[in-house]
């Protein structure tokens, strides 16, 4: 393993990281559906690279389908879904962008520390690469709770999908093909439904704010 | 082996038919057809595991041991009379303008591709499928919950989608985890994922990823078991769903989310030791039991009262598979199956109920047994049983989980009889001025469908008085398998 390929992937998964936080900020629709491809292409580029390094032509196989998956069939889909929702040119007030980094940070730190006695004993390529799928993961998770749009609480979803992709190249170089075809119908499926779903609720709401959604209260 | 595929493919035949025909008059006859035929291939099966012992499929892809078959065959058998409820259920459902043709070919290609989720969950062998199983049975149900499309069902739904979504995600993070670990004793590949494979080398497991691992995995499926404080989704869902979801969701679903966590707990005990799952464990169970009666106290909806019943329960279950050793998971098992067998009797007859008062809110249903007394006294009967009154078999069970706590964990006692004595008045206040009372109910154009009721509590009566010696022997050794 040359110390090169370990810096290309350590790259990229900053990439990764500087694009969850890129997500977390944006506030309109579109440039986030751009921002989840880029990190999608992020993914696949890692899963290559990882394939290439290992030789494990499975890798080549997941590559391949995150890229379809990912890349193309998803954005395509939620470009399609924005525009027979209208919903485009939508800006979403996002409240204090500054206090949003900070929680984001301090969310890392947490995530990296989480890592940190696993990435000792991970035998992969590179060790922060776990720490930092885990800080997206928790970044995404992060951007669910604070939008209050339907569609960009999709995206957040899918952006979690993607992070755990790529915790698994870095981690494990990959779950069993089986397993991540099984993923990957899911994730799919889920997005349809999840497209489905919008429409029924902007027919019932006439809007797609999940504030409509908050009435059905514990007590 | 020819039994598991057929057990396997009866359900996905079922739902890609009737994805075709599910609005056509005989729908709901045809969805009964194939629950029966997955209750009989269900039924070979067991007869064929009591007989043989545990059996490994299609390259140790799938397996199947007690612990599984006893959950395969309740089920199958649950789906099947669910499906018998629903036949009249939802043919009322149409009468009343609820459903359309359209939305009953939804409901029905979906119940059947649930119920292969929930079985490819309780079979698989590969533990990265089971989660795929897993996400696969929220899909096929969250557009069961929304198929009235009212804004309260959208908004149960989309809540039940972002927020099991999200704690599945967590699980898949513990999968991967989970294959790290495994991947440094079996070696990458597929077979890394293999249950069983992992199971033989449980003490070699490396301890801190496994211990990482384990808090993932269980905050993930935990959510789905509906576990306090990951619960949120579980009332709504249940409460704006069509009645026949709300019998599977908390009669089966839940049981096979329990199921999974406890697959993990089986590999998370051998690397770590006893104690460290078993105290999250009772932990998330203790809290779950006295969190969900004090909320169930003050519900007025019907369906969501005995949704936080389902929390509680799933808690006492959860807390005695954490206790451990082969008295407390006995006692976890046959908790597991009253609970499946009452709560989903309970929730025919609430559906029935409401069908004939028009309401989900309790304080409009009044004296059922005056205009149907089989609707009156199935709900009144059911109340009793989940209560744990004796002889039903959750009396059976919480008796068993009480006395070992009071012997293993005696502070915990206290707290769980708060739980039971909570949720006690408050249920049994609520339900007895339902089924007294004069009456506001009104006939139904269709007879309802009792069998299943009294089917169901028949069983649970049985089980709280007698237990045949295959099926004790069956528990018992689920129990060695999982409390060690």
């Amino acid at each position: 393993m040359t110390p090169l390929y370990s810096q290309i992937l350590n790259l990229l998964a900053a990439l990764m990281l500087i694009l969850a936080f890129a997500m977390l900020s944006q506030r309109r629709i579109l440039s986030l559906i751009h921002l989840f491809t880029l990190q999608g292409l992020t993914v696949v580029c890692a899963t290559a690279l990882v394939a290439y390094i290992t030789r494990q032509p499975e890798l080549y196989y997941s590559a391949a389908l995150t890229l379809v998956l990912k890349v193309f069939l998803i954005p395509w889909l939620l470009h399609r879904l924005i525009q027979r929702l209208r919903v485009q040119w939508d800006l979403e007030t996002l409240i204090n962008i500054p206090t949003l980094m900070l929680v984001g940070i301090v969310l890392v730190i947490i995530a990296f520390n989480l890592a940190a006695p696993i990435a000792q004993l991970a035998i992969s390529i590179a060790r922060g690469a776990l720490g930092i799928a885990l800080a997206c993961v928790l970044l995404s998770f992060m951007m669910m709770i604070t939008r209050a749009k339907a569609v960009p609480q999709v995206i957040g979803f899918l952006a979690m999908e993607n992070a755990l992709f790529f915790a698994a190249t870095s981690a494990t170089y990959g779950m069993p093909m089986m397993v991540e075809l099984g993923i990957a119908l899911d994730v799919l499926v889920g997005m349809l439904i999840l497209g489905v779903f919008l429409f029924q609720i902007r027919e019932q709401f006439d809007s797609l704010d999940i504030h409509h959604l908050e009435k059905l209260k514990e007590d | 082996m020819p039994l598991l595929p057929l057990l396997l493919a009866l359900p996905l035949t079922g739902g890609c038919i009737l994805a075709l025909w599910g609005g056509r008059e005989r729908a709901p006859e045809i969805n009964a057809f194939f629950s029966l035929a997955t209750l009989l291939a269900a039924a070979a099966l067991t007869v064929q595991i009591i007989e043989s012992g545990p059996i490994t499929v299609l390259q140790k892809q799938f397996f199947i041991d007690p612990l599984n078959v006893f959950l395969v065959a309740l089920t199958a058998f649950v789906a099947f009379t669910t499906a018998l409820f629903s036949r009249v259920y939802m043919r009322v459902e149409l009468h009343h303008g609820r459903m359309t043709p359209r939305r009953m070919q939804l409901y029905h290609s979906m119940y059947q591709f649930f119920t292969f989720t929930m079985l490819l969950a309780l079979t698989t062998n590969n533990l990265g499928i089971l989660w795929v199983a897993m996400e696969a049975a929220t899909l096929t149900t969250v557009l069961l919950v929304s198929v009235y499309r009212t804004p309260a069902s959208l908004e149960a739904a989309w809540k039940y989608f972002i927020l099991c979504g999200v704690g599945i995600a967590q699980a898949l993070f513990g999968t991967i985890l989970l294959y790290l670990a495994a991947d440094r004793v079996l070696g990458a590949g597929g077979e890394a994922l293999l249950w069983t494979n992992l199971d033989a080398v449980r003490g070699q497991l490396q301890p801190t990823i496994i211990s990482l691992a384990f808090v993932f995995l269980l905050l993930g499926y935990g959510t789905k078991v509906g576990l306090v404080p990951l619960h949120n989704w579980l009332p709504d869902a249940h409460a704006e769903g069509p009645t026949p979801i709300s019998a599977v969701l908390s009669g089966l679903l839940l049981n096979v989310a329990l199921y999974a966590v406890l697959r993990c707990k089986v590999l998370a005990d051998g690397a770590l030791g006893e104690g460290f799952a078993g105290g999250l464990l009772i932990g998330f169970g203790l809290l779950s039991v006295v969190v969900a009666a004090f909320l169930l106290s003050r519900q007025k909806d019907i369906k969501r009262m005995f949704a936080y019943s389902s929390i509680e329960h799933m808690g006492v279950m959860t807390f005695a598979f954490g206790l451990g050793g082969p008295l407390a998971t006995f006692a976890g098992l046959l908790h597991m199956t009253a609970h499946s067998l009452v709560k989903s009797a309970i929730f025919f007859a609430v559906g029935h109920a409401a069908q004939k008062t028009g309401s989900q809110v309790m304080d409009d249903i009044r004296g059922l047994v005056t205009v149907s007394p089989t609707v009156g006294w199935g709900l009144a009967l059911g109340t009793l049983a989940i209560l744990g009154m004796p002889p039903f078999g959750v009396f059976a069970s919480e008796f068993l989980i009480l006395t070992t706590a009071m012997r293993q964990l005696p502070w915990a006692t206290p707290l769980l009889l708060l739980g039971l004595g909570v949720a006690f008045a408050a249920i049994f206040r609520r339900v007895l001025a339902m089924v007294f009372g004069t009456t506001t109910a009104r006939r139904l154009p269709h007879a309802p469908a009792l069998l299943p009721v009294f089917a169901h509590l028949g069983i649970a009566l049985m089980l709280g008085l007698y237990i045949p010696p295959y099926l004790e022997q069956w528990y018992r050794q689920a129990a060695q398998m999982i409390g060690g």
